[in-house]
């Protein structure tokens, strides 16, 4: 009996397991298919369809445009999620519990929501469709999430660090610069690497707001409109292996355990 | 030159609607020693801050000297600080610890090395230099927050409980070093602890501090030999406390009725006054002393070997709420149970006033 139930749920570990990771194994797999359609059987395998991807400039400007858009985005949506964070934790506002929860809000609001709220909001100020609007876009969705990461890691114990510094002649952008970024700096990158993330495989907003410089993305989805191929996957399996990258930063810079 | 180095000045702080400090005023001479001693919620610490510029008080000034400095930020007063959790920069060399202040200053590069390199020898840390802070004990890091909070010479250094954080040994030890340290830099420190003992190894004037008041100040020698207040007399040191009443007065001498039997004092107190007695546990006899204060007899409740003499605590036959509190040498022959006789030496009584 133990037995029988041993196997089950170890079976029912791989089924899980294969949900998840199968679609990507599938996509990988068939980004290295030799011949003209990604299904099996396998011919590879074979970089020509990498190959392809690497010299379509129409994919290679929109990979350049979504790293630029999510290098830019998270640098100001880290930057400001950093600056709200030290002021809720530093200094005594009216209603700052309720400031907190607004500025976290976003967090539960849906994708397509912001980015029709955008489009409308841009339309009316007359901003043109862009990469900026995008990556204003992007600002908005992940500067929450930076100041949720920051705001966690912002301890009482360095109230005292920051004062012994204004005790010794520190002016205040000095102790912000010098001592606070520095010793903040896991949870920062933790926030700036999520955030690139995030924004690098962000589809609903950048489809929404850009027109002819666009992210990859909508990219890959103008691609997928005229049907499979191998170069497809080879596209989508270049923007899994940027995210897995990412992912692994993000991992290290706030689970490593810097000494005390 | 006559204005004193530091003069706080009638400072009130409340927190909210709660009163920390009430009234406090206090004077700092140029190269002194000073301690405030107290126990936790008696202000001190909040006097502290307020010297270093970190809390503004609700009322009163505060000048250093001669300048006010009431509301004059951390950055810019002449005073640093030694936090009691040393609040070193933990992504900054030892070095850069120290050096800190002065590249505040806009010290260059090699002078303040050179500087950083000095004050750290002062505290007998010059081969950290390279050092990461959590490569310190704590007691190096102490010395690390001694030296940056020094190299800048300050014309006050502010300690707050700076030896709270360490072991016992090492705190005698640091004490020491402390003294010496200040003792050659020349600095005016000023140094908050609830620990009586280092208190009284450190101070040239010691402050006691009780419920957002000054207690009682001046040299410890003379705050622990005639205590101003009850509270002093039971804080710094320990008391055996008689409670009576001036029953006969003479010329500049009076008697005082205790539950023990009369006292006679060499001090003029009007008839029929309450009058509060502290005996220091060093003063009392077991035993009939000639020509010293009967206070009746005691049933002894505890002796406590400690080394080099014996503490014996005893409950009055007369006035079994009353407890003393004795000192006797380590050759002394007591044991719990017994009940002997206790007196004192007339001229070691202290008058508490209130």
């Amino acid at each position: 009996m133990r037995r029988i139930v041993s196997v089950a749920s170890w079976i029912y570990a791989l089924a899980v397991y294969g949900f998840i990771f199968l679609p990507v194994v599938v996509l990988v797999l068939f980004s290295l298919q030799s011949t003209s359609f990604p299904i099996p059987p396998f011919t590879g395998p074979s970089l020509r369809w990498y190959q392809a991807v690497l010299s379509d400039t129409r994919l290679t400007s929109a990979l350049v445009n979504s790293l630029l858009v999510a290098v830019l985005s998270s640098a100001t949506a880290v930057t400001l999620g950093f600056l709200s964070a030290w002021g809720f934790a530093r200094f005594v506002l009216p209603g700052s519990g309720l400031l907190r929860g607004l500025i976290t809000l976003p967090l539960t609001v849906s994708y397509l929501i912001i980015g029709m709220g955008l489009l409308v909001l841009f339309n009316w100020a007359g901003v043109p469709k862009s990469l900026l609007a995008a990556g204003i876009g992007h600002v908005v969705i992940n500067l929450p999430l930076c100041f949720a990461i920051i705001y966690s890691q912002m301890g009482d114990h360095q109230i005292n660090i920051e004062r012994a510094a204004r005790d010794l002649g520190a002016p205040e952008w000095k102790v912000l610069l010098l001592i606070t970024v520095p010793v903040m700096a896991p949870a920062i990158f933790a926030g700036f690497f999520l955030s690139m993330t995030f924004s690098w495989d962000e589809f609903v907003i950048s489809f929404l707001l850009t027109r002819f410089d666009t992210t990859l993305p909508v990219e890959i989805w103008n691609l997928l409109r005229s049907g499979l191929n191998p170069k497809t996957n080879a596209v989508g399996s270049l923007v899994f292996a940027v995210s897995i990258v990412l992912v692994v930063f993000f991992e290290l810079t706030l689970l490593r355990r810097r000494p005390a | 030159m006559s204005a004193p180095l530091v003069d706080i000045r009638d400072v009130s702080h409340r927190f909210g609607q709660h009163p920390v400090l009430k009234n406090v005023s206090l004077t700092t001479e140029a190269g002194s020693y000073t301690i405030l001693l107290g126990p936790s919620g008696s202000g001190k610490t909040t006097l502290l801050s307020i010297l270093g510029g970190f809390v503004t008080p609700s009322e009163g000034k505060v000048f250093i000297r001669g300048e006010d400095c009431t509301s004059v930020p951390p950055a810019k007063r002449p005073t640093t600080t030694v936090f009691q959790d040393y609040a070193l920069f933990p992504h900054m060399s030892v070095g850069g610890n120290v050096g800190f202040g002065l590249r505040m200053q806009g010290v260059d590069g090699a002078t303040r090395a050179a500087r950083a390199r000095e004050t750290l020898a002062l505290v007998g840390l010059d081969s950290a230099f390279d050092k990461r802070p959590h490569q310190l004990s704590g007691g190096q890091r102490q010395r690390v927050a001694l030296a940056r909070a020094l190299v800048i010479e300050p014309a006050v250094l502010l300690l707050d409980e700076p030896l709270g954080a360490l072991d016992l040994k090492l705190r005698r030890q640091m004490q020491d070093e402390l003294k010496a340290i200040q003792k050659r830099v020349g600095t005016a420190f000023i140094h908050v602890t609830h620990d009586q003992e280092e208190a009284m190894a450190l101070a040239d004037h010691c402050v006691v501090m009780n419920d957002g008041r000054i207690e009682d100040e001046g040299p410890p020698e003379r705050v622990y030999a005639r205590p101003a207040t009850r509270f002093s007399a039971t804080f710094m040191g320990e008391s055996t406390i008689l409670a009576g009443t001036v029953m006969e007065t003479g010329n500049r001498t009076c008697t005082v009725a205790t539950p023990v039997g009369p006292v006679s004092l060499s001090s003029a107190l009007p008839l029929g006054s309450a009058a509060a007695l502290a005996i220091r546990p060093e003063h009392l006899v077991l035993g009939a002393a000639p020509g010293g204060t009967k206070l009746g007899k005691a049933d002894v409740s505890d002796v406590v070997f400690q080394g080099s003499f014996k503490r014996v605590l005893a409950t009055s036959v007369e006035e079994p709420s009353l407890r003393f509190i004795a000192k006797l040498p380590a050759t002394a022959i007591v044991q719990a149970g017994d009940r002997v006789a206790i007196s004192c030496d007339t001229d070691q009584i202290i008058l508490l006033t209130d």
